[in-house]
């Protein structure tokens, strides 16, 4: 594949990255979809619309958050030297505010009345609901039936923070079902409701538009790199779901040849275990067409989505954002997979040696920087985006270790 | 711009059958069935049975795991099916079953895209035709993705059939218009099948909209449950199409398993039965 002149001018304008990505969404949504395109783009160009996203990122979320030395860790694994950028410690708890911050200004730029948005771990359906009461608006957030069982504190979090939580009961009631019954909403409500869609996957122009929101993890990465160290980072790695903040990390970073990207995917009980075991899209899936845009998808012979399984509730999506799938093809990220068991083992480091219980998600990165920095040299420098804080994953991981709470 | 349309080799059933209806003075009846749904066996009884029951047309849904489009009733049925073991192969295996056994009726496939890109897009056009399909209503392709499935099924000979929707507006309409053949699909709600129902006079004005900018037939779906609400449409439009009500008759009669009880087909044609009584004295 010939290499491209920069790695940072996608989608085309009809959201392309390479051949994925799109806008593969009934006749009813499309003219919304349109609409938050234009609206989009004519926001990007208004000074006061950057100035009040980077207000709120500071003022409420808490941003710049730190680019922290892993010391103990560094020292443990005995090679490269390791970051961690601290999104856990954004307002909420991960960096699914970012993204939020900029759609719900976007959506009062509109007009908009009404806000829906989907879940699984729930992190997103807590940051919409935060946004949703700091603006004062009435939201709906859709969450399957399994994984309402399964975050019960998180409903909680939604439930105090004024939203209304609605179970979806069809299919496997887990993510890609939540964000068919909020497609479902948005069809039927199409006057008034903005769908504040969590990650950087979906129709045109969501992936470029979440992963704009969520660049700002990179943007600062870069600057304080420059002042701890006076150069660039060697190397990038983030877990990818539908990969918003792998992309946030990555994006700014993307036509710097001598920053190398890994993104880890979710390989539950391992990949070689069959289709059902895992939720790596690109490591055990193919192209395929969902949820607006055409990604690497878990699916069978005949194009039925499978349910992807991971430990972590905000990796098992069955698909990817689209611009994943494009940086996957042409070489320019390095897609790995890590495994539960790897995962809850990195999950156990990272408290013990740092101090910080990270989220199941980031644990996959974690767990991926275990296996590779040991064999890297001591100045090559390491970034870890540590999406999220591990608060919500204290009962699952206890139940994983035999633990009852 | 229909350059396209006209090029379409198309066996003509659609076509046929719409000026055939013209001829009567009288408005068709669009059905609705998911293959597979119960069971393959039931539902081709089911299938076979419908021209007689008074089906003009019938449509027939490709079955896939996440119709993000369709209703309680329809995702049901979605899923009996796969549960049942269906596949786009045994989809087309029904309709070329239905061929050997009536050479006009048209079938429409209507589903989303991912069974169809997986199958391959060619191969599955190929196999389509050799079935006997008629045309292809494809949910989540419109026309920002037409060289995806549109232009290659019009090419190769099969009627595209587009959805247009109360959101659809003027500067939209000639998008949704073109590369259209067969008939236009008129959704008569923003929302999901087999939910609200519109009002006949909202509906009544699309159809005379559409029918200002296009010379195709215009069938109206989506809330139609009754064989009033049905001859409320014929009177209106040139055919009514009636799905969720159906698959709903089918659900109720299932046992608690899930498996068809003993005169489910007959039940659900006699439905259709009924629908088609209120299609055809619509205009009397």
């Amino acid at each position: 594949m010939t290499r491209p002149n920069t790695f940072r001018s996608g989608p085309d304008e009809r959201g392309h990255f390479g051949i994925y990505g799109g806008r593969f969404v009934a006749e009813t949504l499309m003219p919304l979809i349109l609409e938050v395109e234009k609206a989009y783009r004519e926001a990007r160009a208004d000074p006061a619309f950057e100035g009040a996203i980077r207000e709120q990122l500071k003022q409420y979320v808490g941003r710049p958050n730190p680019l922290y030395y892993a010391e103990r860790l560094t020292e443990k694994l005995g090679g490269a030297k390791i970051y961690f950028k601290r999104e856990e410690l954004n307002h909420t708890g991960a960096h699914k505010i970012n993204n939020c911050i900029g759609q719900i200004l976007l959506a009062r730029r509109m007009g908009k009345k009404r806000i829906i948005a989907e879940t699984g771990a729930g992190q997103h359906g807590v940051a919409t609901a935060t946004v949703c009461a700091l603006f004062d608006m009435p939201c709906v957030i859709y969450m399957g039936e399994t994984d309402i069982a399964r975050q019960q504190p998180n409903v909680f979090r939604m439930k105090l923070l004024g939203a209304e939580v609605v179970p979806v009961t069809s299919g496997a009631r887990t993510l890609k079902d939540a964000m068919n019954e909020a497609l479902r909403d948005w069809v039927t409500n199409v006057a008034d409701t903005y769908y504040l869609i969590g990650t950087a996957a979906g129709p045109h122009p969501y992936p470029a538009m979440v992963r704009d929101f969520q660049s700002v993890i990179g943007d600062e990465v870069r600057v304080q790199m420059q002042e701890l160290e006076g150069r660039l980072p060697d190397s990038l790695v983030a877990c990818v779901g539908g990969g918003s903040n792998a992309i946030g990390l990555f994006h700014p970073f993307l036509d710097d040849p001598s920053v190398q990207m890994v993104a880890v995917e979710a390989a539950g009980h391992g990949i070689d275990k069959g289709p059902l075991a895992h939720a790596a899209s690109i490591t055990g899936g193919r192209p395929g067409v969902l949820h607006g845009n055409r990604t690497y998808l878990l699916q069978d012979e005949d194009g039925q989505i499978l349910e992807g399984h991971s430990i972590s509730a905000g990796l098992d999506y069955p698909g990817v954002g689209p611009e994943h799938s494009w940086l996957h093809d042409i070489g320019r990220v390095e897609y790995v997979s890590a495994t539960d068991q790897e995962t809850l083992d990195a999950f156990q480091l990272c408290a013990r040696t740092e101090g910080i219980i990270p989220a199941l998600e980031s644990a996959h990165a974690l767990a991926e920087i275990v296996k590779r920095a040991p064999k890297l040299p001591k100045d090559h420098l390491m970034v870890l985006c540590l999406s999220g804080r591990g608060d919500k994953d204290i009962f699952s991981v206890a139940q994983h270790l035999g633990v009852k709470l | 711009m229909s350059a396209l349309n006209d090029k379409a080799v198309d066996n003509g059933r659609i076509a046929r059958r719409f000026a055939a209806l013209k001829a009567e003075g009288r408005a068709g009846l669009v059905t609705f069935i998911t293959a597979g749904d119960p069971d393959l066996e039931t539902c081709r009884a089911v299938l076979h049975g419908l021209p007689a029951a008074g089906a003009d047309l019938i449509e027939l849904g490709l079955p896939f795991s996440d119709p993000m489009a369709d209703g309680p009733a329809i995702q049901a049925a979605s899923l009996r099916a796969l549960h049942a073991g269906t596949t786009a192969r045994k989809t087309l295996d029904l309709v070329r079953g239905f061929r050997a056994t009536d050479a006009d009726t048209p079938i429409i496939l209507m589903g989303y895209y991912n069974p169809i890109h997986a199958y391959g897009v060619d191969r599955f056009l190929a196999d389509a035709i050799e079935a006997g399909v008629d045309g292809l209503i494809v949910v989540d392709l419109p026309p920002e993705e037409d060289e995806e499935l549109c232009i290659p099924a019009l090419k190769a000979g099969v009627n595209f059939i587009r959805l247009a929707t109360p959101t659809t507006d003027e500067k939209r309409l000639p998008a949704v218009l073109q590369n259209t053949s067969g008939f236009v699909y008129y959704v008569s709600i923003a929302g999901i099948t087999g939910t609200a129902s519109a009002d006949n006079a909202a509906v009544g004005a699309a159809v005379d909209r559409l029918k200002s900018r296009t010379d195709l037939p215009v069938a109206v779906g989506f809330g139609i449950k009754t064989p009033e609400q049905a001859a409320n449409i014929a009177r209106v439009a040139d055919a009514a199409v009636v799905g969720s009500a159906i698959v709903t008759r089918l659900a109720d009669g299932l046992d608690a398993d899930g498996k068809a009880r003993p005169g489910l087909a007959e039940d659900v044609l006699g439905f259709v039965r009924e629908l088609a009584g209120g299609v055809r004295g619509a205009r009397a």
